[in-house]
Protein backbone atom coordinates (compact mmCIF):
# COMPACT_ATOMS: atom_id res chain seq x y z
CA UNK A 1 0.00 0.00 0.00
CA UNK A 2 2.80 2.63 0.97
CA UNK A 3 4.61 1.82 -2.32
CA UNK A 4 1.85 3.00 -4.16
CA UNK A 5 1.16 6.03 -2.47
CA UNK A 6 4.78 7.41 -2.74
CA UNK A 7 6.30 5.67 -5.65
CA UNK A 8 4.12 4.75 -8.63
CA UNK A 9 5.52 1.83 -10.33
CA UNK A 10 7.33 2.86 -13.78
CA UNK A 11 3.93 1.86 -16.04
CA UNK A 12 2.02 4.12 -14.15
CA UNK A 13 4.08 6.92 -14.49
CA UNK A 14 4.85 6.51 -17.97
CA UNK A 15 1.06 5.88 -18.71
CA UNK A 16 0.14 9.06 -16.96
CA UNK A 17 -0.95 9.82 -13.73
CA UNK A 18 -5.10 8.90 -13.96
CA UNK A 19 -4.53 5.37 -12.99
CA UNK A 20 -3.59 6.81 -9.02
CA UNK A 21 -7.41 6.67 -7.51
CA UNK A 22 -8.14 10.05 -5.40
CA UNK A 23 -7.92 8.59 -2.19
CA UNK A 24 -3.90 7.75 -3.08
CA UNK A 25 -2.73 10.84 -4.23
CA UNK A 26 -4.85 12.76 -1.17
CA UNK A 27 -2.55 10.70 1.44
CA UNK A 28 0.50 11.09 -0.52
CA UNK A 29 0.13 15.21 -0.31
CA UNK A 30 0.49 14.79 3.62
CA UNK A 31 4.30 14.00 2.85
CA UNK A 32 4.98 15.67 0.13
CA UNK A 33 6.24 19.51 0.44
CA UNK A 34 3.66 21.80 -0.96
CA UNK A 35 5.05 24.94 -3.38
CA UNK A 36 5.48 27.33 -0.36
CA UNK A 37 8.98 25.18 0.25
CA UNK A 38 9.94 26.89 -2.98
CA UNK A 39 8.60 30.46 -2.69
CA UNK A 40 11.44 32.26 -1.40
CA UNK A 41 13.89 31.19 -4.12
CA UNK A 42 11.16 31.76 -6.08
CA UNK A 43 10.40 35.59 -5.19
CA UNK A 44 14.13 36.23 -4.65
CA UNK A 45 14.47 35.49 -8.26
CA UNK A 46 11.56 37.32 -9.91
CA UNK A 47 12.58 40.28 -8.02
CA UNK A 48 16.37 40.37 -8.92
CA UNK A 49 16.07 38.38 -12.51
CA UNK A 50 13.05 38.09 -13.96
CA UNK A 51 11.73 41.77 -13.23
CA UNK A 52 15.02 43.53 -14.58
CA UNK A 53 14.55 41.38 -18.01
CA UNK A 54 10.58 42.20 -18.04
CA UNK A 55 12.32 45.99 -17.48
CA UNK A 56 14.66 45.54 -20.14
CA UNK A 57 12.12 45.71 -22.22
CA UNK A 58 10.40 48.73 -21.06
CA UNK A 59 13.52 50.60 -20.67
CA UNK A 60 13.99 49.98 -24.37
CA UNK A 61 11.04 52.27 -25.16
CA UNK A 62 12.19 55.36 -22.49
CA UNK A 63 14.75 57.13 -22.94
CA UNK A 64 16.78 57.92 -19.63
CA UNK A 65 20.31 59.41 -19.15
CA UNK A 66 20.88 57.08 -15.70
CA UNK A 67 19.74 60.65 -13.88
CA UNK A 68 15.74 61.38 -12.94
CA UNK A 69 13.08 59.21 -14.13
CA UNK A 70 12.71 57.54 -17.21
CA UNK A 71 11.08 58.86 -20.23
CA UNK A 72 9.04 57.06 -22.55
CA UNK A 73 9.75 58.02 -26.49
CA UNK A 74 8.26 55.18 -28.27
CA UNK A 75 10.45 53.06 -30.70
CA UNK A 76 13.36 56.29 -30.74
CA UNK A 77 15.72 53.66 -29.66
CA UNK A 78 15.03 51.25 -31.43
CA UNK A 79 15.16 53.39 -34.64
CA UNK A 80 18.42 54.61 -33.61
CA UNK A 81 20.44 51.59 -33.07
CA UNK A 82 18.99 49.88 -36.67
CA UNK A 83 20.29 53.03 -38.48
CA UNK A 84 23.48 52.47 -36.75
CA UNK A 85 26.35 51.59 -39.00
CA UNK A 86 28.27 50.37 -35.45
CA UNK A 87 25.46 48.57 -34.31
CA UNK A 88 25.04 46.73 -37.37
CA UNK A 89 28.77 45.69 -37.71
CA UNK A 90 28.99 44.88 -33.88
CA UNK A 91 25.83 42.28 -35.05
CA UNK A 92 28.20 40.77 -37.81
CA UNK A 93 31.34 41.02 -35.82
CA UNK A 94 29.70 38.98 -32.82
CA UNK A 95 28.16 36.24 -35.12
CA UNK A 96 31.64 35.68 -36.70
CA UNK A 97 33.48 35.59 -32.97
CA UNK A 98 30.63 33.34 -32.10
CA UNK A 99 30.91 31.04 -35.23
CA UNK A 100 34.83 31.12 -34.65
CA UNK A 101 34.71 29.61 -30.97
CA UNK A 102 32.13 26.83 -32.23
CA UNK A 103 34.35 26.01 -35.01
CA UNK A 104 37.79 25.87 -33.45
CA UNK A 105 36.79 24.84 -29.64
CA UNK A 106 34.17 21.96 -30.79
CA UNK A 107 37.03 19.33 -32.70
CA UNK A 108 39.83 20.96 -30.34
CA UNK A 109 37.33 19.88 -27.08
CA UNK A 110 35.99 16.55 -28.27
CA UNK A 111 39.84 15.23 -29.10
CA UNK A 112 41.08 16.20 -25.54
CA UNK A 113 37.68 15.17 -24.17
CA UNK A 114 37.61 11.54 -25.66
CA UNK A 115 41.52 11.60 -24.63
CA UNK A 116 41.39 12.45 -21.05
CA UNK A 117 38.39 9.59 -20.51
CA UNK A 118 41.31 7.04 -20.42
CA UNK A 119 41.90 6.42 -17.25
CA UNK A 120 45.69 6.15 -17.97
CA UNK A 121 47.70 8.14 -15.02
CA UNK A 122 49.38 10.40 -17.52
CA UNK A 123 46.50 11.50 -18.47
CA UNK A 124 44.88 12.28 -15.60
CA UNK A 125 48.03 14.55 -13.88
CA UNK A 126 47.92 16.58 -17.78
CA UNK A 127 43.88 16.76 -17.58
CA UNK A 128 44.70 18.66 -14.08
CA UNK A 129 46.61 20.79 -15.66
CA UNK A 130 44.42 21.85 -18.90
CA UNK A 131 41.29 22.68 -16.46
CA UNK A 132 43.74 24.79 -14.54
CA UNK A 133 42.16 27.88 -17.06
CA UNK A 134 38.60 27.11 -15.93
CA UNK A 135 39.81 28.17 -12.51
CA UNK A 136 40.56 31.84 -13.55
CA UNK A 137 38.34 34.36 -13.84
CA UNK A 138 37.49 35.77 -17.56
CA UNK A 139 38.91 39.02 -16.30
CA UNK A 140 42.23 37.44 -14.41
CA UNK A 141 43.04 35.64 -18.31
CA UNK A 142 41.94 38.80 -20.60
CA UNK A 143 44.35 40.99 -17.98
CA UNK A 144 47.43 37.79 -18.44
CA UNK A 145 47.29 37.82 -22.22
CA UNK A 146 47.10 41.41 -22.65
CA UNK A 147 50.10 41.13 -20.48
CA UNK A 148 51.72 38.32 -22.46
CA UNK A 149 50.46 39.79 -25.63
CA UNK A 150 51.61 43.48 -24.85
CA UNK A 151 53.25 45.17 -28.13
CA UNK A 152 55.73 46.26 -26.11
CA UNK A 153 57.47 43.69 -23.72
CA UNK A 154 54.86 40.67 -24.89
CA UNK A 155 55.93 37.38 -26.82
CA UNK A 156 54.76 38.59 -30.23
CA UNK A 157 57.45 41.82 -29.53
CA UNK A 158 60.12 38.62 -29.35
CA UNK A 159 59.07 36.92 -32.13
CA UNK A 160 58.76 39.91 -35.15
CA UNK A 161 59.58 37.16 -37.57
CA UNK A 162 56.00 35.43 -37.09
CA UNK A 163 53.89 38.87 -35.80
CA UNK A 164 55.50 41.58 -38.08
CA UNK A 165 55.45 44.70 -35.47
CA UNK A 166 54.54 42.81 -32.72
CA UNK A 167 51.62 44.65 -32.55
CA UNK A 168 48.46 42.32 -32.48
CA UNK A 169 45.98 44.76 -31.51
CA UNK A 170 46.77 47.06 -34.57
CA UNK A 171 44.95 45.38 -36.91
CA UNK A 172 40.95 44.02 -37.46
CA UNK A 173 42.35 40.47 -38.52
CA UNK A 174 44.53 39.96 -35.91
CA UNK A 175 42.92 41.99 -32.63
CA UNK A 176 39.89 39.27 -33.75
CA UNK A 177 42.21 36.28 -33.75
CA UNK A 178 43.28 37.34 -30.32
CA UNK A 179 39.72 37.45 -29.18
CA UNK A 180 38.90 33.93 -30.84
CA UNK A 181 42.15 32.62 -29.08
CA UNK A 182 41.30 33.35 -25.78
CA UNK A 183 38.13 32.82 -25.42
CA UNK A 184 39.61 29.00 -26.92
CA UNK A 185 42.26 29.62 -23.90
CA UNK A 186 39.76 29.73 -21.57
CA UNK A 187 36.54 27.90 -22.63
CA UNK A 188 37.61 24.69 -24.10
CA UNK A 189 38.52 22.98 -20.75
CA UNK A 190 34.88 23.82 -20.03
CA UNK A 191 33.94 21.91 -22.78
CA UNK A 192 36.49 19.41 -22.54
CA UNK A 193 35.08 18.14 -19.90
CA UNK A 194 31.61 17.95 -20.72
CA UNK A 195 32.62 15.34 -23.23
CA UNK A 196 35.42 14.02 -20.70
CA UNK A 197 31.88 12.82 -18.81
CA UNK A 198 30.13 11.49 -22.12
CA UNK A 199 33.28 9.72 -23.29
CA UNK A 200 33.29 7.45 -20.36
CA UNK A 201 29.32 7.15 -20.11
CA UNK A 202 30.33 5.15 -23.56
CA UNK A 203 29.54 1.54 -22.92
CA UNK A 204 32.49 -0.59 -22.75
CA UNK A 205 30.59 -3.52 -24.62
CA UNK A 206 30.53 -1.19 -27.88
CA UNK A 207 34.30 -0.73 -28.25
CA UNK A 208 34.73 -4.86 -26.98
CA UNK A 209 31.88 -5.32 -29.63
CA UNK A 210 33.99 -3.60 -32.26
CA UNK A 211 37.67 -4.86 -31.52
CA UNK A 212 36.14 -8.21 -32.13
CA UNK A 213 34.96 -7.14 -35.49
CA UNK A 214 38.31 -6.06 -36.00
CA UNK A 215 37.63 -2.09 -36.22
CA UNK A 216 41.23 0.12 -35.66
CA UNK A 217 41.51 2.85 -32.90
CA UNK A 218 40.55 5.63 -35.57
CA UNK A 219 36.75 3.85 -37.08
CA UNK A 220 35.92 3.06 -33.22
CA UNK A 221 36.65 6.68 -32.63
CA UNK A 222 34.28 7.98 -35.97
CA UNK A 223 31.83 4.82 -35.79
CA UNK A 224 31.43 4.24 -31.99
CA UNK A 225 32.39 7.40 -29.67
CA UNK A 226 31.09 10.31 -32.17
CA UNK A 227 27.70 9.52 -32.56
CA UNK A 228 27.50 8.58 -28.78
CA UNK A 229 28.97 11.88 -28.04
CA UNK A 230 25.73 13.65 -30.27
CA UNK A 231 23.83 14.68 -27.52
CA UNK A 232 27.15 16.31 -25.24
CA UNK A 233 27.69 18.10 -29.04
CA UNK A 234 24.47 19.57 -29.18
CA UNK A 235 24.70 20.81 -25.21
CA UNK A 236 27.98 21.96 -25.98
CA UNK A 237 27.27 24.24 -29.12
CA UNK A 238 24.49 25.50 -27.37
CA UNK A 239 26.36 26.80 -24.61
CA UNK A 240 29.29 28.70 -26.94
CA UNK A 241 26.79 30.01 -28.45
CA UNK A 242 25.14 31.59 -25.83
CA UNK A 243 28.24 32.21 -24.39
CA UNK A 244 29.74 33.83 -27.56
CA UNK A 245 26.83 36.33 -27.63
CA UNK A 246 27.64 37.62 -24.42
CA UNK A 247 31.33 37.93 -24.63
CA UNK A 248 32.01 40.89 -22.77
CA UNK A 249 35.26 40.91 -20.65
CA UNK A 250 37.67 39.88 -23.14
CA UNK A 251 36.87 42.81 -25.43
CA UNK A 252 36.69 45.14 -22.88
CA UNK A 253 39.93 44.51 -21.09
CA UNK A 254 42.08 43.28 -24.45
CA UNK A 255 40.78 45.04 -27.42
CA UNK A 256 38.73 48.00 -25.91
CA UNK A 257 36.27 47.11 -29.33
CA UNK A 258 39.45 48.60 -31.25
CA UNK A 259 41.05 49.38 -33.27
CA UNK A 260 38.71 51.80 -33.85
CA UNK A 261 35.40 49.76 -33.67
CA UNK A 262 36.77 46.76 -35.54
CA UNK A 263 36.42 44.03 -32.79
CA UNK A 264 33.10 46.35 -30.88
CA UNK A 265 30.92 43.41 -30.23
CA UNK A 266 27.18 43.65 -29.34
CA UNK A 267 27.62 43.28 -25.55
CA UNK A 268 30.55 45.45 -25.56
CA UNK A 269 28.39 48.09 -27.42
CA UNK A 270 25.60 47.86 -25.20
CA UNK A 271 27.95 48.86 -22.58
CA UNK A 272 29.21 51.43 -24.09
CA UNK A 273 26.29 53.01 -25.20
CA UNK A 274 24.36 52.66 -21.66
CA UNK A 275 27.62 53.17 -18.95
CA UNK A 276 29.70 55.66 -21.13
CA UNK A 277 27.18 57.42 -23.52
CA UNK A 278 24.76 57.22 -20.88
CA UNK A 279 21.64 56.50 -23.16
CA UNK A 280 20.66 53.74 -21.28
CA UNK A 281 17.64 53.86 -23.35
CA UNK A 282 19.71 52.35 -26.83
CA UNK A 283 21.42 50.30 -23.96
CA UNK A 284 18.33 48.52 -23.21
CA UNK A 285 17.08 48.08 -26.90
CA UNK A 286 20.77 46.42 -27.43
CA UNK A 287 20.09 44.38 -24.72
CA UNK A 288 16.65 43.20 -25.39
CA UNK A 289 18.68 41.83 -28.64
CA UNK A 290 20.53 39.70 -26.73
CA UNK A 291 18.15 38.37 -24.56
CA UNK A 292 15.55 37.24 -27.56
CA UNK A 293 18.85 35.93 -29.22
CA UNK A 294 19.85 34.23 -25.91
CA UNK A 295 16.18 32.42 -25.27
CA UNK A 296 16.09 31.40 -28.67
CA UNK A 297 18.96 29.60 -27.76
CA UNK A 298 17.77 28.34 -24.81
CA UNK A 299 14.18 26.97 -25.58
CA UNK A 300 16.46 25.22 -28.06
CA UNK A 301 18.44 23.84 -25.06
CA UNK A 302 15.67 22.31 -23.20
CA UNK A 303 14.00 20.82 -26.21
CA UNK A 304 17.18 19.35 -27.25
CA UNK A 305 18.49 17.76 -24.07
CA UNK A 306 15.32 16.85 -22.60
CA UNK A 307 15.02 18.80 -19.42
CA UNK A 308 11.75 19.33 -19.08
CA UNK A 309 11.05 15.88 -19.77
CA UNK A 310 14.01 14.37 -16.98
CA UNK A 311 11.45 14.80 -14.07
CA UNK A 312 8.52 12.31 -14.96
CA UNK A 313 11.52 9.87 -16.03
CA UNK A 314 13.07 10.31 -13.16
CA UNK A 315 10.02 9.33 -11.03
CA UNK A 316 9.44 6.16 -13.46
CA UNK A 317 12.95 5.31 -13.15
CA UNK A 318 12.94 5.03 -9.36
CA UNK B 1 44.24 -6.03 -22.09
CA UNK B 2 47.60 -3.64 -22.50
CA UNK B 3 47.42 -1.18 -25.17
CA UNK B 4 50.04 0.58 -27.45
CA UNK B 5 50.65 4.27 -26.81
CA UNK B 6 49.03 6.21 -29.07
CA UNK B 7 51.84 8.34 -30.11
CA UNK B 8 48.98 10.89 -32.16
CA UNK B 9 47.35 11.57 -28.82
CA UNK B 10 50.48 12.38 -27.08
CA UNK B 11 51.87 14.45 -29.16
CA UNK B 12 48.89 16.77 -29.38
CA UNK B 13 48.62 16.28 -25.44
CA UNK B 14 51.43 17.82 -25.22
CA UNK B 15 51.28 20.47 -27.85
CA UNK B 16 48.12 21.89 -25.77
CA UNK B 17 50.26 21.27 -22.09
CA UNK B 18 52.42 23.80 -23.65
CA UNK B 19 50.06 26.32 -25.20
CA UNK B 20 48.21 25.84 -21.23
CA UNK B 21 51.00 25.31 -19.59
CA UNK B 22 53.35 28.20 -20.88
CA UNK B 23 51.22 31.51 -20.52
CA UNK B 24 50.86 30.08 -16.44
CA UNK B 25 55.14 29.72 -16.25
CA UNK B 26 55.01 33.48 -17.47
CA UNK B 27 52.85 34.52 -15.36
CA UNK B 28 54.38 32.84 -11.89
CA UNK B 29 57.90 33.93 -13.75
CA UNK B 30 56.84 37.43 -14.18
CA UNK B 31 55.73 38.21 -10.63
CA UNK B 32 58.64 36.97 -9.26
CA UNK B 33 61.10 39.39 -11.11
CA UNK B 34 61.50 42.88 -11.51
CA UNK B 35 59.96 45.36 -14.54
CA UNK B 36 63.76 46.01 -15.73
CA UNK B 37 64.59 42.27 -15.58
CA UNK B 38 61.37 41.55 -17.82
CA UNK B 39 61.67 44.24 -20.00
CA UNK B 40 65.74 43.15 -20.67
CA UNK B 41 65.38 39.77 -21.24
CA UNK B 42 61.63 38.99 -22.20
CA UNK B 43 58.52 37.25 -20.73
CA UNK B 44 59.56 33.60 -21.13
CA UNK B 45 63.34 33.67 -19.82
CA UNK B 46 63.85 32.69 -16.54
CA UNK B 47 63.96 35.46 -13.88
CA UNK B 48 67.36 37.08 -13.35
CA UNK B 49 66.78 38.62 -10.40
CA UNK B 50 64.57 37.63 -7.86
CA UNK B 51 61.78 39.51 -6.04
CA UNK B 52 58.86 39.33 -3.89
CA UNK B 53 58.23 43.21 -4.23
CA UNK B 54 55.46 42.52 -7.30
CA UNK B 55 52.87 40.80 -4.75
CA UNK B 56 53.34 43.62 -1.90
CA UNK B 57 53.23 46.10 -4.48
CA UNK B 58 49.85 44.60 -4.96
CA UNK B 59 48.65 45.11 -1.25
CA UNK B 60 50.05 48.52 -1.44
CA UNK B 61 48.02 49.95 -4.21
CA UNK B 62 44.80 48.34 -2.25
CA UNK B 63 44.49 44.81 -3.15
CA UNK B 64 43.93 44.00 0.76
CA UNK B 65 41.01 45.99 0.81
CA UNK B 66 39.90 43.99 -2.70
CA UNK B 67 40.65 40.48 -0.78
CA UNK B 68 38.24 41.67 2.30
CA UNK B 69 35.39 42.90 -0.21
CA UNK B 70 35.58 39.64 -2.27
CA UNK B 71 35.29 37.63 1.00
CA UNK B 72 32.48 39.32 2.13
CA UNK B 73 30.77 38.98 -1.68
CA UNK B 74 31.52 35.38 -1.83
CA UNK B 75 30.47 34.33 1.42
CA UNK B 76 27.27 36.32 1.67
CA UNK B 77 26.25 34.94 -2.32
CA UNK B 78 26.98 31.23 -0.87
CA UNK B 79 25.54 32.15 2.46
CA UNK B 80 22.11 32.98 0.47
CA UNK B 81 22.09 30.45 -1.64
CA UNK B 82 22.50 28.33 0.84
CA UNK B 83 19.39 29.26 2.25
CA UNK B 84 17.28 29.65 -0.60
CA UNK B 85 18.38 26.39 -2.81
CA UNK B 86 17.75 23.61 -0.49
CA UNK B 87 13.86 24.01 -0.45
CA UNK B 88 13.66 24.93 -3.38
CA UNK B 89 15.29 21.52 -4.87
CA UNK B 90 13.28 19.73 -2.17
CA UNK B 91 9.94 21.18 -3.62
CA UNK B 92 10.98 20.40 -7.20
CA UNK B 93 11.88 16.95 -6.52
CA UNK B 94 9.09 15.61 -4.25
CA UNK B 95 5.92 17.92 -4.99
CA UNK B 96 3.85 16.39 -7.47
CA UNK B 97 1.94 20.05 -7.40
CA UNK B 98 2.03 21.82 -11.20
CA UNK B 99 2.77 25.13 -9.62
CA UNK B 100 6.17 23.36 -8.77
CA UNK B 101 6.44 22.25 -11.66
CA UNK B 102 5.83 25.52 -13.02
CA UNK B 103 8.83 27.03 -11.28
CA UNK B 104 11.03 24.36 -12.08
CA UNK B 105 10.74 25.56 -15.36
CA UNK B 106 10.82 29.19 -14.68
CA UNK B 107 14.40 28.39 -13.15
CA UNK B 108 15.53 26.59 -16.68
CA UNK B 109 14.79 29.28 -18.41
CA UNK B 110 16.87 31.33 -16.12
CA UNK B 111 19.66 29.29 -16.97
CA UNK B 112 19.73 30.96 -19.83
CA UNK B 113 19.61 34.82 -18.84
CA UNK B 114 22.72 35.94 -19.63
CA UNK B 115 23.60 38.62 -17.22
CA UNK B 116 24.87 41.30 -19.93
CA UNK B 117 21.18 41.75 -20.97
CA UNK B 118 19.93 43.05 -17.43
CA UNK B 119 22.68 45.04 -16.39
CA UNK B 120 21.09 48.69 -17.10
CA UNK B 121 17.60 47.68 -15.02
CA UNK B 122 19.71 46.28 -12.36
CA UNK B 123 21.38 49.49 -12.61
CA UNK B 124 18.09 51.33 -12.33
CA UNK B 125 16.92 48.67 -9.43
CA UNK B 126 19.68 48.84 -7.37
CA UNK B 127 20.39 52.67 -7.57
CA UNK B 128 16.49 53.25 -6.71
CA UNK B 129 16.69 50.77 -3.35
CA UNK B 130 19.84 53.11 -2.91
CA UNK B 131 22.09 50.00 -2.66
CA UNK B 132 24.34 51.67 -5.33
CA UNK B 133 28.48 51.53 -4.43
CA UNK B 134 27.57 49.16 -1.52
CA UNK B 135 28.59 45.64 -1.33
CA UNK B 136 24.90 44.35 -0.49
CA UNK B 137 23.89 45.59 -4.06
CA UNK B 138 26.77 43.30 -5.84
CA UNK B 139 25.95 40.22 -3.44
CA UNK B 140 21.86 40.43 -4.34
CA UNK B 141 21.85 40.26 -8.18
CA UNK B 142 25.38 37.41 -7.93
CA UNK B 143 22.94 35.33 -5.77
CA UNK B 144 20.32 35.67 -8.03
CA UNK B 145 22.48 34.20 -11.12
CA UNK B 146 23.42 31.22 -9.32
CA UNK B 147 19.98 30.18 -8.45
CA UNK B 148 18.75 28.27 -11.68
CA UNK B 149 22.28 26.58 -11.96
CA UNK B 150 22.10 25.40 -8.22
CA UNK B 151 19.04 24.34 -8.18
CA UNK B 152 19.64 22.28 -10.93
CA UNK B 153 22.49 20.88 -8.94
CA UNK B 154 21.02 19.97 -6.07
CA UNK B 155 17.76 18.63 -7.77
CA UNK B 156 19.65 16.03 -9.18
CA UNK B 157 21.29 15.15 -6.19
CA UNK B 158 18.32 14.89 -4.25
CA UNK B 159 16.52 12.70 -7.46
CA UNK B 160 19.45 10.31 -6.02
CA UNK B 161 18.19 9.73 -2.95
CA UNK B 162 16.26 6.64 -2.35
CA UNK B 163 12.28 6.24 -2.71
CA UNK B 164 12.42 3.44 0.05
CA UNK B 165 13.90 5.99 2.73
CA UNK B 166 11.10 8.52 2.02
CA UNK B 167 8.60 5.46 2.02
CA UNK B 168 9.86 4.86 5.31
CA UNK B 169 9.62 7.75 6.92
CA UNK B 170 6.42 8.09 5.30
CA UNK B 171 5.14 5.45 7.69
CA UNK B 172 6.75 6.61 10.94
CA UNK B 173 4.11 9.91 9.80
CA UNK B 174 6.98 12.27 9.35
CA UNK B 175 6.02 15.46 8.32
CA UNK B 176 7.71 16.61 5.08
CA UNK B 177 9.72 19.29 7.63
CA UNK B 178 11.19 16.20 9.18
CA UNK B 179 12.17 14.84 6.22
CA UNK B 180 14.00 17.39 4.84
CA UNK B 181 16.03 17.89 7.67
CA UNK B 182 16.87 14.63 8.74
CA UNK B 183 16.62 12.36 5.34
CA UNK B 184 17.20 15.51 2.33
CA UNK B 185 19.85 17.43 3.84
CA UNK B 186 22.08 14.70 5.26
CA UNK B 187 22.38 12.54 1.85
CA UNK B 188 22.84 15.45 -0.49
CA UNK B 189 26.01 16.92 1.06
CA UNK B 190 27.85 15.99 -2.08
CA UNK B 191 25.59 18.27 -4.01
CA UNK B 192 25.50 20.52 -1.52
CA UNK B 193 29.11 20.61 -1.37
CA UNK B 194 29.06 21.14 -4.91
CA UNK B 195 26.95 24.49 -5.14
CA UNK B 196 28.86 26.00 -2.40
CA UNK B 197 31.71 25.69 -4.81
CA UNK B 198 29.96 26.64 -7.81
CA UNK B 199 28.18 29.95 -6.27
CA UNK B 200 31.85 30.58 -4.47
CA UNK B 201 33.66 30.88 -7.84
CA UNK B 202 30.80 32.63 -9.24
CA UNK B 203 30.86 35.65 -6.79
CA UNK B 204 34.47 35.13 -6.71
CA UNK B 205 35.15 35.88 -9.92
CA UNK B 206 32.21 38.06 -11.03
CA UNK B 207 33.10 40.91 -13.08
CA UNK B 208 30.12 42.86 -14.50
CA UNK B 209 27.90 43.34 -11.53
CA UNK B 210 30.58 45.08 -9.85
CA UNK B 211 31.74 46.90 -12.65
CA UNK B 212 28.32 48.77 -13.00
CA UNK B 213 27.18 48.16 -9.51
CA UNK B 214 29.85 50.06 -7.53
CA UNK B 215 32.48 52.63 -7.74
CA UNK B 216 34.30 53.63 -5.04
CA UNK B 217 37.74 52.22 -3.80
CA UNK B 218 35.93 50.93 -0.33
CA UNK B 219 33.48 48.20 -2.33
CA UNK B 220 36.38 47.09 -5.28
CA UNK B 221 36.46 43.56 -5.74
CA UNK B 222 39.64 41.93 -6.67
CA UNK B 223 37.96 41.57 -10.28
CA UNK B 224 37.50 45.50 -10.84
CA UNK B 225 41.19 45.82 -8.96
CA UNK B 226 42.42 43.99 -11.68
CA UNK B 227 41.20 45.81 -14.59
CA UNK B 228 41.90 49.26 -13.18
CA UNK B 229 45.16 48.02 -11.99
CA UNK B 230 45.34 47.30 -15.49
CA UNK B 231 44.04 50.82 -17.17
CA UNK B 232 46.37 52.79 -14.48
CA UNK B 233 49.64 50.70 -14.60
CA UNK B 234 49.28 48.95 -17.93
CA UNK B 235 52.84 49.25 -18.57
CA UNK B 236 54.19 47.53 -14.87
CA UNK B 237 53.69 43.71 -16.41
CA UNK B 238 55.10 42.08 -13.36
CA UNK B 239 52.97 44.27 -10.77
CA UNK B 240 50.15 43.36 -12.79
CA UNK B 241 50.67 39.64 -13.17
CA UNK B 242 51.49 39.74 -9.38
CA UNK B 243 47.56 41.09 -8.91
CA UNK B 244 46.78 38.24 -11.03
CA UNK B 245 48.12 35.54 -9.15
CA UNK B 246 46.88 36.42 -5.67
CA UNK B 247 43.53 36.83 -7.29
CA UNK B 248 43.73 32.93 -8.69
CA UNK B 249 45.57 31.90 -5.48
CA UNK B 250 42.30 30.93 -3.53
CA UNK B 251 40.28 29.23 -6.04
CA UNK B 252 43.87 27.48 -6.57
CA UNK B 253 43.41 25.86 -3.48
CA UNK B 254 39.87 25.08 -3.27
CA UNK B 255 41.37 22.95 -6.85
CA UNK B 256 43.83 21.35 -4.83
CA UNK B 257 40.98 20.13 -1.43
CA UNK B 258 38.31 20.05 -3.55
CA UNK B 259 38.65 18.81 -6.72
CA UNK B 260 35.41 16.68 -6.79
CA UNK B 261 33.24 19.26 -5.63
CA UNK B 262 34.59 21.87 -7.83
CA UNK B 263 34.92 19.37 -11.51
CA UNK B 264 31.04 18.30 -10.29
CA UNK B 265 29.94 21.78 -10.16
CA UNK B 266 31.76 22.96 -13.28
CA UNK B 267 30.19 19.81 -15.00
CA UNK B 268 26.80 20.46 -13.65
CA UNK B 269 27.07 24.10 -15.82
CA UNK B 270 26.98 21.43 -19.01
CA UNK B 271 24.34 20.61 -17.85
CA UNK B 272 24.87 16.64 -17.25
Amino acid sequence: MTTQLTSAPPTAAATGKARRRPADSRAAHGTRPGFLWALPATVFFAVFAIAPLIMVAVLSFMSWNGLGSPRFVGTDNWKRILDDPVMIKSIWLTLLLTALGVVIQTPLSIVLGVWAAGHQRNRAVLSAVYFVPLLLSATAVSVLWRALLDPNFGIPARMTWLFGDGNLFGEQATALGVLAFVSTWQFTPFHTLIYQGAARAVPPVLYQAAAIDGAGRYRQFFHITLPQLRNSVITSMILMIVGGLTTFETVLILTQGGPGTDTTISAYYMYQKAFKGFDFGAGSAIALCLVVAATVVSLIVVRVSGYDKMRSDMEGVS
Amino acid sequence: MRRRPHYLAGAGSIVWLVLVGLPLYVMLAATLRTRQDYAKSGPVSFPGDFTLDNYTGAFDSGFGRYFLNTIVVTVCVVGVVLLLVPPLAYAIVRSRGRVTSQIFRLFLLGLAIPAQAVIVPMFYLISEAGLYDNLLGVILPTAAFCLPMSALILSGAMRDISPELFEAMTMDGASPRRMFFQLVVPLSRGGLSTIVVFSALQAWNGFLFPLVLTQSDSTKVITLGLYNFQTEHGVDIPGLLGAVTLSVVPVLLVYLFARRALVQGLMGMGGK
